[in-house]
């Protein structure tokens, strides 16, 4: 390398640099180093894990946490099965315009802020809503029924917001599968369900992984879902993070709880790229 | 299941019935917002009350449409704002990070690159509460030290900026990335056998080549800004940007001005998507 080209590089590196380490790595570090301090006076702290301890002595705390967790995992296995036929569907049974056409509508709604798409369910199931007064048109219900403020409307709500990220991966994926493959597997007498389990699953593989892996990463931060769509006793852990920063005022706990939640985040995205032989690079910088 | 195969009359039609209610599922939320835009009743639910304009261009109280409510222009001038720094910023480093991983080999570069993906993997709201943490003990640090004031890294719009900017600037690289790979490295060369100075060929023949993808970039850092909310929720100070304002009416209960301000945003941001996927069908 020349000195110039040398000079070029280090100037290409430099805001690189600077965005990492200002805003990704400093600042977790900084959560980090927080989230072990206790408070034991006017700005005098200690360091110890009591915030941890408080978290894992108070259920309300670590229930919560569980709850979003078993959550996001329900929500990311009903994307999957919800989303792969219309994926399949797409990639494999339209051709042309359609396709584009197709491919487009579910786009778009992706595009729109997550706050107008929950605000459009809050239209249509609060008890003054669309869904309550054509189930009482059609006679199927006597009186006014409320469909907002449970788990059921938060599991709507999530799946409508990260289906779109499952099906884009699985379109693209299922793109690249050579229909003669499934024609040969006919041809040597394999049945639809074994070509499906053969063939298309395991070239959909790595579609599906980073599908799931946005959707769950989705619904786990998800904050508006389900504090606009889910009752009193629907508490999500975003929920208390929030709650302990804004309102309470004790960013120590917040920290902790903060950490709690990307420690899960990162471990469900290592397990997934581990089980399926995948890196980070593949499945996330296409 | 292919087009070439077989398949009974009911399978073939249970399926498209399955799309087909897909399609409406996807549609209903939306549609819903948009009728209601149009209802002439204080409340965004049934029954029809017959037509309005009102909650678009009405000036007089309850029926105060968005070109007149002045909490939602400041809240979307406030956005737009937010929105063109954010854009500018990623695009920025966005191509330099491309020009970067493409065209240097350099020690740790698989490690910088994982690095540069973090952010995608990091949810919002921690990314939010990290920078929050993070400037406010710098500013404690500064301010103890120099007895000055540092309120830039205080709540507020600095804040929304460099959170917003901190994971938007991955997309940007990702997608600037992709299309500086495609470029044939001999027209540089050309430039430069031509007696052009290195600068000099980057600027009149790469960065040409690269404006679809710069200026799709940009698009697409301005959608994602306009959009954001877990990580402005926890940066933002008395300047309220346009989703967050919107919660907070939402929370109180709401008239049909919400429906109008969404019906506005749907149209912006649909024309926004169709404009950053011509851009990157200009590439081909």
């Amino acid at each position: 390398m020349t000195d110039k080209s040398k000079l070029g590089f280090y100037l290409l590196l430099m805001p690189l640099l600077l965005w990492l380490i200002t805003l990704i790595i400093l600042p977790h570090i900084g959560l980090f180093m927080v989230s072990i301090s206790e408070k034991i006076g006017v700005r005098q702290y200690e360091t110890g894990l009591g915030n941890y301890a408080v978290f894992f002595n108070e259920p309300l705390y670590w229930r919560t946490f569980a709850r979003t967790a078993f959550m996001s995992i329900f929500t990311t296995v009903l994307t999957l099965v919800l989303g792969f036929p219309v994926a399949y569907y797409i990639a494999k049974l339209t051709r042309g315009r359609t396709k584009t056409t197709l491919f487009l509508m579910c786009l778009i709604p992706f595009w729109v802020s997550e706050l107008v798409r929950t605000f459009g369910w809050m239209i249509l199931l609060r008890e003054t809503g669309v869904l309550s007064n054509f189930l009482q048109y059609t006679g199927v219900i006597g009186g006014p029924v409320e469909f907002l403020y449970n788990d059921g409307a938060i599991m709507v709500g999530l799946v409508y917001t990260s289906i779109l990220f499952m099906i884009v991966p699985l379109v693209t994926t299922l793109d690249s599968l050579d229909d003669s493959l499934i024609e040969a597997g006919y041809d040597l007498g394999g049945s639809g369900y074994s070509i499906m389990r053969e063939i298309v699953i395991p070239h959909a593989m790595p579609g599906i992984v980073s599908g799931c892996i946005v959707v769950f990463m989705l619904s786990l931060g998800n904050y508006l879902t389900p504090i606009l769509l889910g009752g009193k006793d629907s508490l999500w852990f975003t929920g208390l993070i929030y709650t302990q920063f804004i309102t309470r005022f004790n960013w120590e706990l917040g920290s902790a709880f903060g950490f709690l939640l990307l420690a899960l985040s990162s471990t469900i995205v290592f397990l997934g790229l581990k089980l399926s032989r995948q890196s980070l690079s593949d499945t996330m910088g296409r | 299941m292919i087009p070439t195969i077989p398949q009974t009359k009911l399978l073939k039609w249970s399926y498209r019935a399955y799309v087909t209610l897909f399609f409406v599922y996807l549609a209903l939320p939306l549609t819903v917002v948009s009728v209601f835009a149009f209802n002439n009743s204080v409340f965004p639910s049934l029954p029809w009350e017959g037509f309005t304009m009102a909650w678009f261009f009405g000036t007089e109280a309850p029926f105060i449409g968005v070109f007149n409510e002045r909490s939602i222009m400041r809240a979307i001038g406030t956005s737009a704002f937010v929105a063109v720094w954010v854009a500018g910023l990623a695009v920025f480093v966005g191509t330099c990070n491309a020009f970067l991983f493409v065209r240097h080999d350099f020690r740790g570069k698989g490690f910088l690159y994982i690095l540069m993906l973090l952010p995608l993997i990091i949810p919002g709201v921690i990314l939010g509460i990290s920078i929050l943490v993070f400037a406010s003990s710098v500013a404690n640090t500064l301010e103890d030290n120099t007895e000055m004031w540092f309120d830039a890294l205080r709540p507020g719009l600095v804040l929304v900026i460099l959170g917003q900017f901190s994971f938007i600037t991955t997309f940007a690289t990702l997608v600037i990335s992709a299309r500086l790979q495609k470029f044939d490295t001999s027209l540089e060369e050309a430039a430069l056998n031509l007696g052009a100075t290195k600068w000099g060929a980057v600027r009149q023949i790469t960065l040409p080549f690269l404006l679809p993808a710069i200026m799709g970039a940009g698009v697409v850092a301005v959608l994602m800004s306009f959009e954001n909310f877990n990580t402005t929720l926890m940066l933002v100070g008395s300047d309220s940007p346009l989703t967050i304002t919107m919660f907070d009416k939402l929370k109180h209960g709401s008239t049909p001005v919400l429906n109008a301000v969404s019906l506005l945003l749907m149209i912006v941001s649909a024309g926004l998507g169709l404009l950053a996927l011509l851009f990157q069908r200009g590439k081909d």
